[in-house]
């Protein structure tokens, strides 16, 4: 049987997020992305309310949580500012490679720190020259008896400058294409790992982000994440896991843009009447409802097949959702700020900020353009 | 009905809420009898009070209660009260009548309302209104256990005026009981300033101020009636005052019992920070400003003139209480 | 030391009060029910005490239907060791719900009792006094300090009454602490903890359990919603008089002042 609703300690947990991102998150949300500077105190304190790295397992001492669990949480960080979102995001990302493919003592030397104390951890697969096309990267690990010597570039690394732990894919062989990659975990202290500038992005500006560039970086053999080879498929099921609490962020974005529309709509007055009287404006906050609405459901239905092992049909629907939940909070953040009208362009209102910060949702973790490609792979399979 | 009204005093001096009870109680056709608790020396206060009519002024005396206590009010009024055949026992909704009230009706295992706003006394029994869920609704309470007990919200009846009777005064020892919780130490209050989003008061200024020290004509108000002072965008981004005053979309969101906005237009940036204010005072010389479309009360008036005049009646109502 | 905590679920402060048709209640279908933001300064000084103290239990108690187990888990979350629902499902007026609370604090042998000043729903800040004097221990409201004794067997809570000043009170323990906000910052409850919530067992107690009979004291009826906000009065007249009006019409009519 269809169940539509939360249980209790799900609840508990979505009241308790959104209670942290009202009272930390979204009062301090445009100083950070004024000022680029990295939230740290804020993502501690969300450490410290156990809502990071979520997905390691009870074995390990962590909660154990599944993907549901994280959408619900990414929903009500994106709701106050997607930067933060991502920040915290991202340690999922990178550490979801060595839960699932790496050994259990590999876990626990590597995965274990990040338990005990809030360390931050970044995901390295895309280059200057490999974005969508990942398979192509170039970053190059040398096999050199008990260790590896990497050389090569990464870009758009989230939470670069700020990572104790980089996860890093790296090619053996290019003539072997995909199945030359491997998967390394880096410790961010190594020698010869030379961080970037952070870039000066458009939105998510209090996500640190940065290239990182690998100058005959050393890593000890045991840090090498399953088989050599295995890496490309271990970065796509990593992303498989991924897509849906990133799509869930977007909900939480399109939301918030949606509700500080309705709000706004209500307040405004123009030809002697409130804006929110308007069937033009009345129409645009209902198809931002069906947008929001639908994005939240396909995500629900994702999380639910990933944690339910059918992980086939959870790849398709996590496509759906990250397709849909990220171009429809672009839509619907562009609409907030064409109710807001010129106090919507203006920093005063936080509008402007979401549909700056919802463009990335289109483009990270996959483009919408990748994930129709996803989903027409699957829809014309034999 | 045989009612009780239990009076409060500070330094000699009968607090206001006492002869507001008096004159709704008189009002509604019954004299209440009304106690004063102390260590002695209440005359002047007792013979005031009876002038205003009550059946009797009663003064229940002991060392032990020169200082408030909870228990010693308490176990003082049920020792007395008790033998009374009290039908109802009330007394103001203040910082100590919200504290010892309950513990009394405990006593009585009787009924209590709190803060009531309305009172009606028709025959023998006493039914009340009461403003719950933070003032959004209210509710009438009938008590179905004697004494009914209550507390009535200060500022909402007119005192007992004087009608030159002569209740007598009598006095009696107050039997405090066993008095556990003190009052070790009394700190008098340093003065405060009233942070903007806790205040049950607000007095805003906007462009019009024309400059820094014209603040200082909504400060000497604000410091009248313990309100806080906030600023308009236009203002502080003028440079007339700090952005920590600022009230409005980019400032602090404020939601205090009163906000006076002084020769603020009400943009909607600034009605985003201060439009959940119970009561809203508009004061301008524009009488088009839209601000006067969301307040309550209006004053179209220069606000260098209409001000110092407020800050006087202020004070002029300050030293009535 | 055996903290309690008295806790109420109470409709969220952001929730539209409507009246029901037969005027005896507002309309509690659709609600969403919170813990009273006052208990909630009160569980974190309970938890604050123990942890003050290094020593101790934090229990949270609150009486009503299924629902409010809702409130207890969240207190258990927050880092409550242990919770009691006193379940009842008929509609209690505060007295006896102060009744059932003041024989659990008695069979359990609590010893600090915190609850908030009062509950944002009746807003008659009352069941502390109902419960001390039940129990018959001192007690104290519109707490914003406590200091427990080294010898942990009294304490002192301070106050602040009308024109800011501060009383210190002295009592003995056991007692009953009303706190108002600003005691402290409540903590959140952590995923970690609202885990474990999940899980903890409740001890149910019903009236009939605790031997408290008797009906209510009180009956509520006739909700009223306030008048709807009139439009604004501009008031008329040269300025002496306009402030004079204003200031008359602010205390007798609106009763702001």
């Amino acid at each position: 049987m269809i169940e539509f609703s939360l249980s209790d300690e799900q609840k508990a947990l979505k009241e308790m997020v959104r209670r942290f991102v009202e009272k930390e998150v979204i009062p301090n949300a445009a100083r950070f992305d004024e000022s680029g500077e990295f939230p740290k105190e804020i993502i501690n304190h969300a450490w410290e309310l156990g809502i990071m790295n979520t997905a390691i397992p009870q074995k390990f001492g962590g909660l154990g949580l599944g993907v549901l669990d994280e959408v619900i949480i990414n929903e009500e960080l994106g709701a106050g500012c997607l930067g933060i979102t991502t920040s915290i995001m991202v340690n999922n990302l990178a550490l979801y490679p060595i839960l699932l493919g790496g050994t259990d003592e590999q876990i626990k030397d590597l995965v274990l720190p990040f338990l005990e104390s809030p360390k931050l951890a970044a995901f390295c697969l895309s280059e200057p020259g490999s974005g969508s096309d990942a398979g192509s990267l170039s970053t190059h690990a040398e096999d050199k008896g008990d260790h590896y010597v990497l050389n090569g570039s990464k870009m758009w690394i989230s939470n670069g400058g700020v990572a104790d732990l980089f996860t890093v894919f790296a090619t053996a062989d290019k003539s072997l294409k995909t199945k030359g990659i491997l998967c390394l975990a880096v410790d961010a202290k190594s020698p010869g790992i030379h961080l970037g500038k952070p870039e000066n992005k458009m939105g998510q500006r209090s996500s640190d982000t940065r290239s990182i560039t690998f100058e005959g970086v050393k890593v000890p053999k045991k840090n090498l994440i399953a088989k050599p080879g295995e890496g490309f498929r271990l970065a796509l099921k990593t992303l498989d896991h991924t897509r849906t609490p990133t799509a869930s962020a977007a909900v939480g974005g399109a939301r918030a843009a949606m509700n500080h529309s309705i709000k706004y709509a209500k307040e405004r007055k123009q030809f002697n009447q409130a804006i929110a009287s308007f069937q033009a404006i009345q129409f645009m906050l209902a198809d931002m409802a069906t947008k929001v609405e639908s994005g939240r459901l396909l995500c629900y239905q994702a999380a639910w097949n990933l944690d339910n092992g059918n992980h086939d049909i959870a790849r398709y629907y996590s496509a759906l959702a990250k397709r849909l939940s990220a171009d429809m909070a672009m839509e619907v953040a562009t609409d907030a700020v064409q109710i807001f009208g010129g106090y919507g362009y203006t920093k005063e209102y936080p509008v402007e900020k979401i549909m700056r910060d919802v463009k990335l949702m289109q483009i990270y973790e996959g483009t919408s353009q990748v994930q129709r490609v996803v989903i027409a792979r699957y829809l014309l399979q034999d | 009905m045989s009612v009780f009204l239990v009076g409060e005093h500070k330094e000699g001096q009968l607090k206001r809420v006492t002869l507001e009870i008096l004159g709704e109680l008189l009002k509604q056709g019954t004299t209440p009898t009304v106690v004063l608790l102390g260590k002695g020396g209440m005359d002047s206060i007792a013979a005031d009070i009876a002038k205003k009519g009550p059946t009797k002024v009663v003064c229940l005396e002991n060392a032990a209660l020169e200082t408030y206590s909870t228990e010693g009010y308490a176990n003082s009024l049920y020792a007395f009260l008790s033998k009374q055949g009290a039908t109802a026992v009330v007394a103001g909704a203040t910082s100590q009548g919200k504290d010892f009230m309950p513990r009394l009706a405990a006593k009585f295992q009787s009924g209590f309302a709190a803060d009531c706003t309305e009172i009606k006394v028709v025959g023998d029994k006493v039914t009340v209104r009461r403003p719950v869920y933070a003032g959004k609704c209210t509710k009438a309470v009938e008590f179905l256990k004697s004494p009914a007990v209550f507390t009535v919200r200060p500022n909402v009846f007119p005192p007992a005026p004087d009608k030159g009777a002569s209740a007598a005064v009598e006095k009696a020892a107050a039997e405090v009981g066993n008095i556990r919780a003190k009052i070790a130490q009394v700190i008098a209050s340093t003065v405060k300033k009233v942070e903007l989003t806790e205040a049950d008061v607000i007095i805003s200024g906007g462009r019009s101020l024309k400059n820094a020290e014209n603040f200082k004509i909504l400060q000497d108000c604000a410091n009248v009636i313990g309100a806080a002072v906030g600023a308009s965008r236009a203002a502080v981004d003028a440079g007339y005052a700090p952005h920590d005053m600022q009230v409005g979309q980019t400032g602090k969101t404020v939601s205090p019992k009163l906000y006076i906005a002084c020769g603020i237009s009400g943009a909607i940036q600034h009605l985003a920070g201060m439009r959940t204010s119970k009561v809203i005072v508009a004061i301008n010389k524009d009488p088009e400003a839209p601000i006067f479309q969301k307040a309550d009360y209006g004053i179209v008036g220069d606000l260098f003139e209409v001000v110092p005049l407020l800050t006087e009646e202020l004070k002029k109502l300050k030293a009535q209480s | 030391m055996n903290i309690f905590v008295m806790l109420k679920q109470v409709p969220d402060t952001e929730t539209k009060i409507k009246v029901t048709a037969d005027k005896s209640n507002i309309e509690k279908n659709d609600i969403k029910w919170i813990i009273n933001p006052y208990d909630e300064f009160a569980i974190e000084e309970a938890l604050k005490t123990k942890e003050r103290l290094k020593e101790g239990t934090v229990t949270a108690v609150t009486v009503g239907p299924d629902r409010t187990v809702e409130a207890l888990r969240t207190a258990v979350a927050m880092g409550a060791d242990n919770a009691i629902h006193v379940k009842t499902d008929d509609v209690v007026d505060t007295f006896q719900v102060a009744k059932a609370l003041s024989e659990v604090l008695k069979k359990e042998s609590a010893q600090i009792v915190f609850t908030g000043k009062q509950a944002i729903d009746d807003d008659q800040a009352a069941t502390f006094g109902f419960v001390s004097e039940l129990v018959d221990w001192p007690s104290a409201s519109v707490i914003v300090k406590v200091e427990i004794a080294p010898d942990k067997k009294s304490l002192k809570a301070e106050r602040d009454v009308e024109g800011g000043t501060r009383h210190i009170i002295e009592m003995p323990i056991p007692c009953v602490l009303a706190v108002d906000k600003g005691i402290n910052t409540p903590r959140y409850a952590s995923l970690p903890g609202i885990m474990k919530a999940k899980k903890k067992e409740i001890k149910v107690y019903s009236f009939a359990d605790l031997g408290v009979t008797g009906g209510p004291t009180v009956k509520e009826s006739d909700y009223q919603l306030p008048p709807e906000r009139s439009a604004g009065k501009k008031i008329t007249g040269d300025a002496a008089t306009q402030v004079k009006e204003l200031v008359r019409m602010l205390r007798e009519e609106a009763k702001v002042i």
